[in-house]
């Protein structure tokens, strides 16, 4: 179970070059499923036929994580960029990255402290300030390792430590494609069809979701996330978005869509059959794809349910195996109780 | 009749997402008016009275804004998050009421020096509870509560909560009784979730694939002191859009909706609005593309918990209606 999370979350797999995860689920789930699938926006859907209905069940993770991509190559060599999707930029200064589809080591880097004014020592770090160092000394040399449009990730190892936790980059979305993953190797055939969707470029704007909403057009919909947790010092227990350890968080509102209520209640009412811990997501901001698939064409019942992780969009996310493990228990239970 | 209506809706709960209750006092007014009726996925009421001419959608929204409880703490207070477009302003020391009869008042941590810098994530509800066990025992993570308020009328201008847009449901409901002979085949839409992204409106207009949408919601006037300047007063009739952010109304249904009111000598103002949408931005952009306006109901105090509306304003949009599905619809 570790071993898959560990291969999904150091693959690279920015929005729009999410090629290489996409290759790995599809080894991973063809074996499980009656066909799979790559529609024109490059979503990869894996369908499962069930024993009679013909209603269709959708499960959804994105297999896209943030990054960058490189613009440009200075005469020096260093490598300009733009970052794709949301990271707070302060996180960035000296971390690894990889850059191009061979991977080539980069920094992330800024002028030294000492050379810095006092003013721009006050303030937050900017991308602009910023720049990608791959060891070249000229943009000739640069040019023959990389090139713009390049995509660049980080360069992160998947780590277990301490309580039950890893630490990994991309855990959003990779542990929820890697807990559908899971589901799907369960050998069980249900009531209804199942479509296992991956989704490309939710993080610049639940994309692969609009059109997978439409063209696999489910009777209901649930979205495997892995969202905020923010149960850190300094921050007010009253705005920890969920808590670490605390089981699958399950999505009440948030941004882009007011979750299916009589899909919570379902998801609730398992999880307290079952004995599986659960708690309601906090705050309202941020959207994923359900936001997107809950109004394809004539509407569709859509809910989430998160893994919380910790530090999210970042080269060093955090998440607790139990959480994850409750995620794909939970969500299996509620598929065998679903009749549609 | 249309004060007892707008009464009657404005003092039903109603949150986006949360349009159950509002949406069966809908159902009970306009049961006989129309042939039939069916709610859908997302919780949209929609009311169809046949015939067989152009494909009409009329869409006003139940939703209204309101407060999500998203924590509970060891004292019994609240702490909650926004649904739909509430303002601080709006919401210090203001009652608020949650579906089971809950009541509570929206304070803020500490004293206010300056209201700019108050942020919602500073705010709570007080519901009375001497603690986090008795809070709980009256609201859950996830309860929304929506402002308190009566309605009242002085003079020809009622005021009271979600008039955006109970006003617009009112509009609708009266039209669908009054309405004696129409060719058209009309789909009287009360959409869910406006308010959160106009939602409803997307689902809805896909399922029924109209020829042409009109929806009804309110909009902000200039008429107050030292107002924001806008040509659009309460009292001076129904409003015709001819924009707003979330479109461009299509300029033919402009044009009928104009030419319908000349016609009948009913009054009415252009309305450019500066802020906001309202269902017809999702309408518009359905399918192939639905040529849609918006007949506005002028409005003062928009998204506060005493939000104005004139009753002869209410009257001329009725009667415009009226006259617009009376008639051809040539588009």
């Amino acid at each position: 179970m570790a071993e898959l999370l560990k291969r999904l979350t150091e693959v690279g797999g920015v929005s729009g070059d999410e090629g290489r995860v996409r290759q790995l689920i599809r080894q991973e789930v063809s074996p499980f499923v009656d066909e799979v699938y790559t529609d024109r926006m490059g979503n990869l859907i894996a369908y499962k036929k069930g024993k009679g209905s013909g209603k269709k069940v959708m499960l959804c993770a994105h297999m896209d994580e943030v990054g960058f991509i490189i613009t440009g190559i200075g005469e020096d060599g260093m490598l300009k960029f733009k970052v794709v999707g949301g990271i707070d930029p302060r996180v960035l200064v000296s971390k690894r990255v990889l850059v191009g589809e061979k991977g080539h080591a980069g920094v992330l880097g800024i002028k030294a402290i000492h050379l810095q004014e006092p003013e721009e020592r006050e303030h937050a770090v900017k991308v602009k300030q910023m720049y990608i160092d791959i060891g070249a000394v000229s943009k000739e040399e640069a040019s023959q390792a990389v090139k713009p449009g390049d995509y660049v990730v980080f360069d992160s190892k998947y780590v277990e430590f301490g309580d039950n936790k890893v630490k990994a980059k991309a855990l959003d979305d990779r542990a929820g494609c890697a807990a559908i993953i899971e589901l799907i190797k369960q050998e069980q055939r249900y009531g209804f069809d199942l479509y296992a969707c991956f989704s490309v470029q939710e993080e610049v704007g639940l994309r692969g979701a609009e059109v997978l909403g439409y063209s696999i057009n489910p009777d209901i919909a649930i979205v495997v996330e892995g969202t905020t947790c923010s149960d850190v010092p300094g921050v007010d227990e009253h705005l920890y978005t969920t808590l670490m350890g605390k089981g699958p968080a399950i999505t009440i509102m948030d941004g882009s869509s007011y979750a299916n209520k009589e899909l919570v209640g379902m998801l609730v009412n398992t999880a307290k059959n079952e004995g599986i811990p659960f708690q309601f997501k906090k705050g309202a901001s941020g959207g994923n794809d359900a936001g997107r698939i809950h109004l394809a064409r004539k509407g569709v019942k859509a809910a989430t349910v998160s893994i919380p992780c910790r530090y999210i969009h970042s080269p060093s996310s955090v998440m607790d195996l139990d959480d994850y493990k409750n995620t794909i228990t939970l969500i299996s239970a509620f598929l065998k109780g679903c009749e549609l | 009749m249309m004060k007892e209506l707008l009464k009657k809706l404005t003092e039903v709960y109603g949150p986006s997402g949360n349009e159950e209750v509002i949406r069966d006092v809908i159902r009970q007014e306009i049961e006989g008016f129309v042939d039939e009726m069916r709610v859908d996925t997302l919780g949209n009421l929609i009311a169809i009275r046949r015939g067989r001419g152009k494909k009409v959608m009329l869409a006003a929204h139940m939703d209204q804004i309101g407060f999500m409880v998203t924590h509970i703490d060891e004292k019994g207070f609240l702490r909650f998050t926004r649904v739909g477009g509430i303002s601080v302003g709006n919401s210090i020391n203001r009652r608020v009421i949650f579906k089971n009869g809950v009541t509570g008042v929206i304070s803020y941590e500490g004293e206010i020096t300056d209201i700019r810098d108050i942020k919602f994530e500073r705010m709570y509800i007080d519901i009375g509870a001497s603690g986090q066990q008795q809070a709980e025992s009256m609201v859950s993570i996830g309860d929304v509560a929506v402002y308190h308020s009566t309605f009242s009328e002085n003079s020809g201008r009622y005021v009271g909560k979600a008039m955006d847009d109970r006003a617009g449901c009112a509009l609708l409901i009266e039209t669908a009784k009054r309405l004696q002979s129409s060719p058209h085949e009309i789909y009287f839409v009360f959409t869910v979730q406006e308010e959160l992204g106009v939602r409803g409106a997307k689902t809805a207009a896909y399922a029924l694939d109209p020829d042409i949408g009109i929806a009804v919601d309110v909009t902000l006037t200039g008429d107050t002191p030292k107002s924001r300047p806008m040509a659009v007063k309460l009292g001076g009739g129904p409003a015709i859009k001819v924009r707003d952010v979330s479109m461009l109304a299509h300029p033919r249904v402009r044009s009928l909706m104009v030419s319908r009111a000349q016609e009948a000598g009913i009054p009415y103002q252009m309305e450019i609005l500066e802020t906001g949408g309202t269902d017809a931005g999702a309408i518009h952009l359905t399918r192939e593309g639905i040529p849609s306006g918006v007949l506005s109901i002028p409005c003062r105090y928009v998204h506060s918990d005493s939000e104005m509306v004139d009753a002869s304003d209410m009257e001329n949009g009725v009667k415009l209606m009226l006259h617009i599905l009376e008639g051809e619809i040539e588009i």
